[in-house]
């Protein structure tokens, strides 16, 4: 880009702002900031914050894509914070909380349910095979990293669920990023825990209620592609469905 | 404090509207009546046969009235349209691992366009059209 870097321009948020005490329901409030050529929108936020109103609330940790707490809505898309360039808005930028979460104050989401589907998922490793300190690490070879590698960079945004329909309408749904994650073990080659897990998953609140729109896919700001390790659960789910009742003869 | 979260209401009839991809994946949906329809128009046809020569006949000329080639043609364009839109996704569903890469997708779409075409041949030739 040829432009300044450092070059200002005045640029219109319109940030929805609620606060609980206060208000019965959320609405608009407009601000004029004076914006560098190089920001993000969370430096316009921070900038903001700082200078014209230090009433306003929202999550931000490390300004650097990989905390996964700035997650709000640009002009009605799922984006961090963080990662949205400024100039590539033109006029009024509009900033909400992320879709089909509740909203605590202004633009903070409110994250508990989330994090309760998580836990339920079991997302850390669950051995396959028991060893002592003495038999050494678990090894694995590239191939069975590439296996996962891909699911492993969820930085649990949440960008997904707001972009779901799907969780929009039916909020028990466990929705693309837990279930991502679940797969993410169930694909590692030193993980045993894949039973425990389709208790949960290969469910009707897990995979089957996904339609596979893809537009979890489409916004998620790690391309860890939610959209395909749903579907490989649901192939997987399948298999084993016909596996234990056309086929209880063949060991698993 | 106590927390007094706000809930925005979700549009159950007009949700699709939102953005472009939820439009983009309604038309997927709702291209597979138009199939199910003309399913339902084959299995009428087979009934026909097994009801006589006549009936058959009669089915056909049936088939032939303007209103049954508009809608077959409409339905040809909606079947393309929902098996491209699902032969471009599939690769998500069956990604293939070689070594440490994966296929791409354009392979795996492909050979799902391929089995199409050849199987696609195969039916036409079978009944004698080609
Ligand atoms: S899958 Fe992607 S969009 Fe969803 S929580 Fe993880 S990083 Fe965020
Ligand atoms: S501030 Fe950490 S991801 Fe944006």
């Amino acid at each position: 880009m040829s432009e300044n870097r450092m070059a200002i321009r005045q640029v219109e948020l319109e940030v929805l702002r609620y606060n609980p005490e206060t208000d019965d329901e959320p609405k608009f409030q407009r601000y004029s900031v004076p914006c560098k050529n190089e920001w993000c929108i969370l430096d316009a936020l921070n900038y903001l914050k700082d200078n014209l109103d230090p009433t306003l609330s929202y999550r931000w940790s490390c300004h650097m894509q990989v905390c996964g707490s700035c997650g709000m809505m640009i002009n009605g898309e799922p984006k961090l914070a963080c990662k949205a360039m400024v100039r590539d808005y033109a006029g009024v930028i509009r900033i909400e909380p992320l879709s089909h979460f509740p909203i605590e104050r202004d633009l903070v989401a409110v994250a508990d349910d989330f994090m309760a589907k998580l836990k339920r998922v079991k997302p850390y490793l669950i051995p396959g095979e028991k060893r002592s300190l003495a038999d050494g690490e678990y090894q694995q070879t590239p191939e069975q990293l590439a296996r996962y590698r891909k699911y492993a960079m969820c930085i649990n945004c949440m960008l997904c669920y707001a972009a779901c329909p799907e969780y929009g309408l039916t909020p028990k749904f466990i929705g693309p990023g837990a279930i991502s994650l679940a797969h993410r073990y169930n694909q590692d080659s030193r993980d045993g825990g894949r039973d425990l897990r389709q208790e949960e998953i290969a469910t009707n609140e897990g995979v089957w209620e996904c339609t596979f729109v893809g537009a979890c896919s489409e916004v998620c700001p790690k391309h860890v592609d939610p959209a395909s390790a749903l579907q490989q659960v649901k192939v997987a789910s399948t298999v084993d469905w016909y596996l234990e009742h056309f086929m209880s003869w063949v060991k698993k | 404090m106590s927390r007094r979260p706000y809930l925005r209401e979700v549009s159950r009839t007009a949700w699709f509207f939102k953005r472009p991809r939820y439009l983009r994946y309604m038309a997927r949906e709702v291209t597979c009546i138009f199939i199910g329809i003309y399913t339902v128009i084959l299995l009428v046809g087979v009934y026909r046969l097994s009801q006589g020569r006549a009936e058959y006949e009669a089915f056909l000329m049936a088939l032939q009235r303007p209103a049954s080639v508009v809608f077959h043609v409409a339905a040809l364009a909606f079947a393309l349209y929902n098996s491209f839109t699902w032969f471009n996704v599939a690769p998500k569903a069956l990604p293939i691992q070689v070594g440490e890469e994966f296929l791409p997708d354009s392979v795996v779409a492909g050979g799902h366009y391929v089995v199409w075409v050849a199987l696609s041949l195969f039916i036409l030739f079978w009944a004698g059209v080609l």
